[in-house]
């Protein structure tokens, strides 16, 4: 094609004479966008919130967010008579009486479990390889906002049909609402319009479900894609990979076809986790009642580390001067969340703090040569993975025929100690890692070839890496440490001169020492047997 | 040295290490041999890899056309209206909705990778931040604005605009108080604290079938109601504190922890709302006499007064004063002596208040 189609050059130059769009797109149509299986996760989050938006427009146009009493006179019969919230009538309605409508239910909830899922995922390869560093904080802590937004979005949505489990998790969060001191009750009262539960909170859940929070999910997302975009992707290191350039491919055509290739792909595996795997089935709870409850009842898998520590706790309440502080509620429900979310909020921050770095950085970090940061990182996913374990120790115990509090008793020492064990664990396994790198480096890789030497000796061939391999490898940056030693005149320089700055300096340092430096040494090194032909002078006893 | 690894066998000596990259991908130094045909960076893809993609992807957008044409069928053919033709319509739709996106993903992907050319495109990042002489400029207009507005040379101005910003900015968070009332002493009292209209004492029924309780026919130790105050069958908030559990004990089972005046012939009640975040405590284990709170497992010991065994529940289940009334029905003596429920801010310790009180 030499010439571009009427249709197209038409419609272009009408906007470009009104809007000057031929500019924007001269700039952005070849923008490069680098490469890496892990760079898909976070557009998982993306798409699932797109199928979120259309499927829950789908669902508005027959749910009845009300709390007014009816008698269920729809398809199902085991609840034909049975009296029941307008809410509950019509999501068994959704469900039994509009085609398509108990799918696009499905696709919803499975759509909002990937969209949490996936902004998880994402937000750890961005923490593990160090992408939140200088340009990207506010990027970072937009992302923080949207996790958090999300998950409120999600216990709003949870609560809408009005089924005896989502009541369960609705008489909860009323529960520790009214724990918070001084305006717990307040709080509580005028969220329920009056008592629990009252007759507004669906409605006003409604209202905070799909206008409220969608809307400000809409506006963050959109300013992170426009950050993302401003400020370019990062890369992963790698043969020509600079700090100071992007490699990779254009966004016209292939960027965009793949974007859209992988939105479908995730709506179709979405559409089969909808059709195939059952989720939510309310047409088996029956209605709410805060009478009732049944037993077994599991929040959405985002909830299950709340749920967790609040089963954790033991039974602590402070009571003085009239008054009442309900640890076993507040502990529980707010130091989890809040460590988990101030501190990735934070950590870009600290991590500058402490390494006194003020660079820009755009190749990502491989986890491993980060070893502090990754255990850091794992020392989190074991604390929220201890807690969101044990939010199903119900079912743990059922399963596995372990006593209840055993379970129970187990978590209470496994959320410090399996931490710390994370801890350790990781940083050893990401050192191990960088020694291999070294290796792989200075002795080359096992070529699978055995040589017979003039002596009688066998030694396996070793061979270079391979290019692509060495320059990745060679990616790994020095993590800078703050100055801290003592000058010529025996005082050391002022920030490490107070208690907090000699901790920062100690810190600065256990954080930036490379243990493992990468050895570029060919051949003068004992252990190495590179090359298949030189066996006159290389290989000695050394194996 | 690299040149030695010629003389092993093709496929010996294995250039990579697991976990690392793929070699074939677009940025690797191999592939760069192709270059100089075209424009740099891209490198075409192969023309008979290319037209064999074109038939896979012609027969993927196929598949999706079919998919999409048995999505609509299905809409048309299967209708809803009971549990089994629910759920085909569901499997129709759904497996046809699937198919049909998938395969369209699928069909994409395979045009992308094999039909459009790899690329190994450089573009240069520039530092963020704006060069020093923008900066200087913004600043100097900056000070300049602000100087011809007037803002800061007029003390008056600036004082009394922020003075009428305050109302202003707390205007929408008093528009919600009337969200709801204020909490008052509601979370204090249930309404087995109401008299009936004809002022006798309040009733306890069963939940489900609002049968009233005669106290000779709840008669085997180790059973177990779940229990609700009549009048209020069906009004939540009122449920939602006043819902019990009725308990039968032989009279040597029962412990000190329990106030036998407000026990009617081994028949105990205590409130069901978990004391902990006010989930229905609706598991018991007859033998143990522990009634379990599903949701996150307090454990409360009925026989002694629902002491809090296991759990993170800080205080016992409420008992209720129970006694029979003429006809032999069990009825409320009184309302709770303590808020049921979960903990609040202004709850205080209303056990030790209680104790005091009878003292």
């Amino acid at each position: 094609m030499d010439t571009t189609p009427k249709a197209i050059s038409g419609v272009s130059t009408f906007l470009d004479d009104r809007i000057g769009a031929g500019s924007f797109l001269k700039r952005n149509m070849r923008k490069i966008f680098p490469d890496h299986w892990s760079f898909l996760l976070g557009e998982i989050a993306l798409y699932s919130f797109i199928i979120l938006l259309l499927t829950g427009t789908f669902l508005t146009f027959w749910f009845k967010p009300s709390m007014g009493e009816v008698v269920y006179s729809g398809s199902y019969q085991p609840l034909v008579g049975v009296k029941m919230s307008e809410a509950y009538a019509s999501a068994l309605n959704i469900s039994f009486d509009v085609r398509g409508g108990l799918l696009i239910r499905q696709i919803h909830h499975w759509a909002a479990l990937l969209f949490i899922a996936g902004m998880m995922v994402h937000m750890l390869r961005v923490f593990f390889t160090g992408a939140y560093r200088k340009p990207r904080e506010l990027n970072w802590l937009i992302g923080v906002g949207l996790l958090s937004l999300a998950l409120l979005e999600g216990l709003t949505g949870y609560s809408l049909p009005d089924d005896l489990l989502s009541g369960a998790g609705l008489r909860i969060t009323e529960g520790v609402m009214l724990g918070i001191p001084v305006v717990g009750t307040y709080l509580t009262f005028l969220l329920f319009g009056g008592e629990y539960p009252g007759h507004d909170v669906i409605s006003r859940f409604f209202t905070i479900h799909i206008l409220l929070i969608p809307g400000i999910l809409l506006a963050l997302i959109s300013a992170h894609m426009v950050l993302m975009w401003v400020q370019k992707h990062t890369q992963m290191p790698g043969t020509g990979r600079t700090e100071k350039n992007v490699v990779g491919a254009p966004f016209y055509p292939t960027f965009m076809a793949k974007a859209g290739a992988f939105t479908l792909f995730t709506f179709g595996v979405i559409a089969l986790l909808g059709t195939f795997a059952q989720i939510n089935p309310i047409w088996l709870f029956g209605p709410y009642t805060p009478a009732d409850i049944s037993a077994g009842s599991q929040p959405d898998f985002y909830m299950g580390f709340l749920e967790g520590s609040l089963r954790l706790m033991p039974s602590w309440e402070i009571n003085f001067l009239d008054h009442t502080v309900s640890l076993s509620v507040l502990i529980p429900a707010l130091v989890p969340l809040g460590i988990v979310m101030t501190g990735l909020a934070l950590y870009p921050f600290i991590e500058q703090w402490v390494t006194g770095d003020r660079r820009e950085h755009h190749t990502a970090d491989r986890p491993r040569n980060n070893p502090h940061r990754t255990a850091i990182g794992f020392t989190g996913i074991a604390f929220y993975g201890v807690l969101w374990l044990l939010g199903a120790n119900d079912e743990i115990s059922a399963n596995f025929h372990i006593s209840l509090y055993e379970t129970t008793i187990f978590g209470r020492f496994a959320i410090f100690l399996v931490p710390a064990l994370a801890y350790f664990v990781a940083y050893r396994i990401c050192i191990g890692l960088q020694r291999k790198d070294a290796e792989v480096l200075s002795h080359g890789v096992e070529s699978g070839v055995i040589k017979r030497l003039p002596n009688g000796e066998y030694i396996e061939v070793h061979t270079p890496a391979a290019q692509d391999i060495a320059d990745h490898i060679r990616g790994k940056k020095e993590i800078p440490i703050i100055e801290s030693g003592v000058d010529g005149d025996g005082i050391p320089p002022k920030g490490a001169r107070t208690a907090i700055g000699r901790l920062r300096a100690k810190a600065s340092e256990a954080y930036g020492t490379d243990h493992v430096p990468l050895d570029e040494g060919h051949g003068h090194d004992e252990h190495a047997a590179i090359g298949a032909g030189d066996h006159s002078d290389g290989h000695r006893d050394g194996h | 040295m690299t040149d030695n690894i010629n003389d092993q066998p093709e496929g010996r000596v294995p250039a990579r290490v697991i976990g690392t990259p793929p070699s074939n991908g677009p940025i690797l130094g191999d592939e760069i041999v192709h270059e100089a045909k075209g424009v740099p960076g891209v490198i075409p893809a192969d023309p008979a890899v290319a037209k064999r993609a074109e038939r896979i992807v012609a027969l993927l957008f196929t598949i999706t056309f079919l998919a999409g044409a048995a999505f609509i069928a299905s809409y048309v053919i299967f209708q809803v209206g009971t549990i089994d033709r629910t759920a085909a319509s569901n499997y129709a739709l759904g497996s046809s909705l699937s198919i049909a996106l998938l395969s369209l993903a699928a069909g994409i992907v395979v045009w992308v990778r094999q039909i459009m050319p790899k690329y190994n495109l450089v573009q240069e990042r520039h530092p963020m931040a704006s060069e020093a002489d923008t900066k200087e400029y913004v600043e100097e207009t900056f000070l300049q604005g602000a100087n011809e507005s007037g803002f800061v040379k007029h003390k008056m101005l600036r004082r009394t605009l922020l003075l009428a910003a305050a109302p202003l900015g707390l205007a929408p968070l008093v528009l919600l108080k009337d969200m709801g009332p204020l909490p008052g002493t509601a979370l204090r009292h249930t309404v087995w604290g109401t008299p009936t209209k004809d002022g006798k004492p309040r009733r306890l029924v069963v939940e489900g079938t609002g049968q009233p309780i005669r106290a000779a026919d709840f008669n085997s130790p180790g059973g177990i109601l779940s229990v609700i105050p009549e009048g209020y069958e069906e009004d939540l908030n009122a449920l939602a504190k006043a819902t019990l559990i009725l308990l039968k004990f032989r009279p040597d089972e029962i412990k000190s922890g329990t106030n036998l005046n407000w026990t009617h012939d081994g028949i105990v009640a205590y409130s069901k709302i978990c004391t902990h975040v006010g989930c229905p405590a609706a598991l018991y284990e007859q033998t143990t006499h522990h009634i379990l709170c599903p949701c996150h497992q307090s454990t409360f010991d009925a026989a002694d007064g629902a002491k809090v065994i296991f759990g993170p529940a800080a205080r016992p289940l409420p008992q209720l004063p129970i006694a029979i009334d003429s006809e032999g029905y069990l009825v409320a003596k009184s309302d709770f002596n303590v808020p049921v429920g979960p903990s609040f801010w202004e709850r205080g310790d209303a056990e030790a208040e209680a104790r005091e009180q009878k003292a």
